[in-house]
């Protein structure tokens, strides 16, 4: 068994609002192997995101706040770790690309000096290898004519360039981990398309293992290896590609891709989930699914299922599978 | 619905549409004696809208469908063209005439946070279209009317005393579909209206479209980016680019066999969500060029697979090619 980078162990996350107690990441527990492609998906409130961030220490504390769990990046809790260790561990071996290249590149900078900015810092190069790197970097990322580009501010990029430039920019450390939460999500399907690809021929060419956060099924029908399906701060369901798509065990994974539109097919009605995502600062008891699952019995109302192993590394957690 | 339908069925017809918007830039660029830019958004496209219909509108960002649905409902006036509702001019409509005919045509926005006013409670959102356009003469009447309207929808009495912000996504845009129907529309011209919902909502939401238009005989023109949800929802489908028309066609048609090598790249850079299916790619060179001031010939020129020299000279015509398609290339 090769050993995982990276370990989520019962991992809570609350928030402590005005309005309430919001449980954002309840008990979820993952792993991820070296070199592999793992897909998040969930809809929007799930908790998918604020996952990713605990990995980076990113919530902001208070209001949030981990309340249980451990995160083994390469076997050491980044839980225990002291302000300085994460940043160097930010710096030199997780990165995270954002849906919002905007929002996440300073735009009173030349994107240049903030990528050679993050080389100086990070790996203690000098200015003029710093600058080297960097027209190498945006270079792989497929940005033409580097050289001038370097010189550019952020608004002056499209959608498409300004993802690849965030991207430049998580690679600029040599990452063994890149975090993307939502990356393709605010393009365009053509740019879309080439972000993949441009994804796909980065993990293999860095050997970086990837955690791929996404609502849209088709992007991880294509990106990932392994796919983690949350709901409402659980994750719920937990296997290979094939596994999920082809043999779906939870009533929300089975739901959820009967909702979708295909492109082959062309049916009168769609199958959606009737009902509403429930409000997360009055959760139901029990399964958070149980009010809008077809299948839901008197103990989903009591108590949360707990994962179980239907097949070698395909995890469910629904009542039903107790019974069978 | 088949190409040989009697003609006056056509409900909308639009012919060479166009809308140019100039764009003078700033001051220093006037100084310097920099000549003013025409972007042009919508160019010249001509569809026609049969009665209890849907047409899919379909394409990339800055493309030009929410103009051509802005263009529609004149909340754009058009540079020039024709726009023709039940074969009478709408662009020659004096205002107090586009207001009354403003009833037939409804629009269902992207945004269900910006489009309801967070001010105003559910009946007051959904009685303003009754006051306005005088289909109720009294408030028991109306209270009635909007109840109706809101059992249409998927929601019940205890909603109509709240305020937009007390709903989900999903439930604001049932709200704002209420609105569009309130006055008893012919034409519901629904932008992008399903883009901001999660999957599953989404699905209920397309689900009521369709329930609408069959109760109702509604005629739609959808407009949305995602290609999944347009093969799902329309009869026929417009692709456009860059503020052209690149084709038009039977949905079915169009997805098992795109012609335009537009509509073949796009249909390839979909990824479908089952991992059998290839991985999607790019067939097209490079990114989507600008509409402001954009050279002669084909739009999809420099980017297209298949280009030959007439392309870069010569804008191609949307052309018939039987089935009821029409398609716009030089290589066909």
């Amino acid at each position: 068994m090769p050993e995982p980078v990276l370990e989520i162990e019962d991992l809570t996350v609350r928030f402590h609002l005005k309005r309430g107690e919001l449980t954002a990441v309840d008990g979820v527990s993952l792993s991820i192997q070296k070199g592999e492609t793992f897909g998040l998906v969930g809809e929007s409130g799930s908790g998918k995101t604020v996952t990713a961030r605990s990995i980076m220490r990113l919530i902001p504390i208070p209001p949030g706040e981990i309340a249980n769990g451990a995160i083994r990046f390469e076997g050491e809790n980044v839980l225990d770790k002291t302000d300085a260790e994460m940043r160097e561990l930010r710096g030199q071996k997780i990165a995270m690309v954002f849906q919002e290249p905007m929002s996440a590149l300073n735009p009173v900078f030349s994107i240049g000096s903030q990528i050679i900015d993050a080389l100086r810092t990070n790996l203690g190069m000098n200015k003029q290898e710093a600058r080297e790197r960097c027209i190498e970097l945006l270079q792989i990322v497929g940005i033409p004519s580097p050289e001038r580009r370097i010189k550019s501010y952020v608004h002056e990029f499209s959608g498409g360039m300004r993802q690849r430039v965030m991207l430049a920019m998580a690679l600029s450390c040599d990452p063994t981990f890149l975090i993307a939460d939502e990356p393709t999500t605010a393009l365009d399907v053509t740019i879309q398309a080439t972000i993949l690809e441009l994804i796909e021929s980065m993990i293999e060419r860095f050997h970086m293992s990837l955690i791929f956060i996404t609502h849209n099924l088709g992007v991880v029908a294509h990106a990932c290896d392994n796919i983690g399906v949350m709901y409402a701060s659980h994750l719920v369901e937990l296997g290979t590609k094939n596994e999920i798509f082809r043999d779906p065990q939870h009533p929300y994974t089975i739901g959820l891709l009967n909702s979708i539109p295909r492109l082959d097919t062309q049916k009168e009605f769609l199958t959606p989930i009737e009902g509403l995502v429930c409000n997360m600062l009055e959760p139901p008891a029990g399964c958070k699914f149980h009010p809008r699952c077809d299948h839901a019995m008197d103990i989903c109302g009591r108590e949360i299922p707990q994962m179980k192993e239907i097949a070698p590394g395909h995890f469910s957690a629904c009542h039903l599978h107790e019974q069978t | 619905m088949d190409a040989s339908a009697p003609a006056n069925d056509i409900l909308l017809e639009v012919e060479d549409l166009t809308k140019h918007f100039i764009l003078h830039g700033d001051l220093f660029s006037k100084l310097a004696g920099e000549k003013a830019q025409t972007l042009k958004a919508v160019d010249g496209i001509s569809f026609h809208i049969r009665k209890g219909e849907t047409l899919g509108l379909v394409g990339e960002s800055g493309c030009g469908k929410s103009t051509t649905a802005r263009l529609i409902t004149r909340l754009v006036e058009p540079t020039s063209g024709e726009i023709r509702l039940k074969d009478e001019d709408l662009l020659a409509f004096s205002t107090e005439r586009m207001q009354e005919v403003r009833k037939e045509i409804q629009l269902v926005f992207q945004d269900p946070y910006s489009s309801l006013n967070p001010r105003k409670t559910i009946m007051q959102i959904l009685s303003r279209p009754l006051e306005i356009h005088g289909l109720v003469d009294s408030w028991v009447e109306k209270r009635e009317r909007v109840l109706e309207l809101l059992r249409y929808v998927g929601l019940g009495i205890e909603h109509i005393d709240r305020y937009p912000h007390e709903f989900s996504g999903g439930q604001r845009q049932r709200i704002a579909i209420a609105r569009a129907l309130s006055v008893n529309p012919e034409l519901v011209i629904g932008d992008e209206p399903v883009s901001a919902l999660d999957v599953s909502i989404q699905a209920q939401i397309l689900n009521l479209f369709r329930e609408l238009q069959q109760e109702f005989d509604l005629t739609y023109l959808f407009i949305a980016h995602d290609l999944s949800v347009i093969r799902h929802i329309s009869d026929r489908v417009a692709v456009m680019y860059i503020g052209k028309i690149v084709e038009t066609g039977p949905a079915d048609k169009l997805f098992l066999d795109p012609l335009h090598p537009y509509t073949k790249a796009l249909l390839l850079a979909v990824p479908d969500a089952d991992p059998d299916k290839p991985p999607p790619k790019l067939t097209l060179k490079g990114e989507v060029s600008t509409p402001i001031d954009p050279p002669p010939g084909c739009r999809l020129c420099g980017r297209c697979p298949v280009e030959t020299k007439i392309c870069g000279e010569v804008d191609p015509e949307l052309v018939e090619v039987g089935d009821g398609r029409h398609v716009a290339c030089h290589n066909l």
